[in-house]
């Protein structure tokens, strides 16, 4: 990476720097609180970030994606349904990354119930994702919510399942093998 | 405590990982750098706003805002933060670790944590363009009112 590339990429959070540094000269009474509050954030963020993704790395290169998604049709019954959450579990990034491999399950015939429930996993049962909330907001808060996510996946997946006429959901099977 | 056993297990991971393949878990190594590198800049900006954010507003202030004592009005004002930003949760979950630290209730920063990570405001054209109107469009409100039931959940759990 060249210095000019590297500079552009973290001019906002340079600018960022600047702009705090300036409040602490500013306010200099506020100037404590605020630098406390960044050293705990950055304590937290050096202790616990390397092996989550460690784990991330890990899980990209030796889960096999491409079996999973092929058992994952229509009539797959459960095994589909749980190969959905798995191989959103195991995923990364942000939800938007979550499309266009919606799009790829649904181009290899991934039944639409699946696919849903699929995008429900990654938005928020994503393992590296779960054991960093648990170390920075407590295993009890980050337990309660996978609890009560996970039946809640299912239910969005079923209504919105429900919702759709079967013309919908060709529309989106066409549409979707067009975005790729 | 929980570190340790954290460290522990990625530890034995990377092992049997080592042992298997090593190329493969230097790829894999390799791209956990990447991944990570990939969000350091937003999230040094994120830091240093909730920082500055925190500076301001005093543990009153943000306990008046979205305390526990806060009700219903603060567990929809950190819903709505929650579908409009879009923040990775590696970036959020420290920020909102410090926000509970300052008088934030858990109800709301779990409505808060739900909604950011399962509704779509920016990215809904995106997934219009995937899965067409209806379908994201209910995705997405079916998301927001079962990200404050998961919040009133989480609330009551964590309170017992």
């Amino acid at each position: 990476m060249t210095l000019r590339s590297l500079l552009k990429k973290y001019r906002a959070a340079l600018v960022m720097v600047v702009l705090f540094v300036a409040f602490l000269f500013l306010f200099p009474s506020k100037a404590g609180r605020a630098e406390k509050s960044l050293l705990d954030q950055l304590k937290t963020m050096l202790l616990v970030m390397p092996p989550i993704f460690v784990l991330l790395g890990l899980l990209d290169v030796w889960v096999p994606r491409e079996m999973l998604i092929r058992y994952m049709g229509k009539g797959s019954g459960l095994k589909g349904t749980a190969l959905g959450i798995i191989l959103g579990a195991v995923a990364a990034g942000p939800l938007y990354g979550a499309f266009p491999v919606a799009a790829v399950l649904m181009d290899k015939g991934a039944s639409f119930m699946n696919v849903l429930v699929f995008i429900g996993a990654w938005s928020t049962l994503k393992i590296p994702m779960f054991l960093f909330e648990m170390q920075s907001l407590g295993a009890r808060f980050a337990v309660a919510r996978f609890l009560v996510d996970v039946p809640g996946i299912f239910l969005i997946a079923f209504i919105l399942n429900k919702l759709l006429t079967a013309e919908d959901v060709e529309k989106i099977y066409s549409a979707s093998h067009d975005a790729k | 405590m929980e570190n340790l056993i954290l460290y522990g297990v990625v530890a034995v991971l990377l092992v049997f990982s080592m042992i298997r393949d090593r190329a493969k878990t230097k790829k894999a190594l390799m791209k956990g750098l990447k991944a990570f590198e990939g969000i350091l800049s937003q999230f040094l900006i994120v830091l240093m706003l909730v920082a500055i954010v925190l500076a301001v507003f005093d543990p009153a202030t943000i306990s008046r805002l979205l305390g526990a004592g806060s009700g219903f009005m603060g567990i929809m004002i950190a819903s709505l933060v929650g579908a409009i930003t879009l923040i990775p949760g590696f970036v959020a979950f420290p920020a909102a670790a410090e926000l509970l630290r300052n008088g934030a209730g858990v109800t709301q920063i779990a409505a808060f944590v739900s909604s950011l990570m399962m509704v779509g405001l920016v990215t809904l054209p995106l997934e219009i363009r995937y899965f067409g109107k209806k379908a994201a469009i209910g995705r997405n409100t079916l998301a927001f009112v079962f990200s404050i039931v998961a919040a009133l959940f989480v609330g009551w759990m964590v309170a017992r």
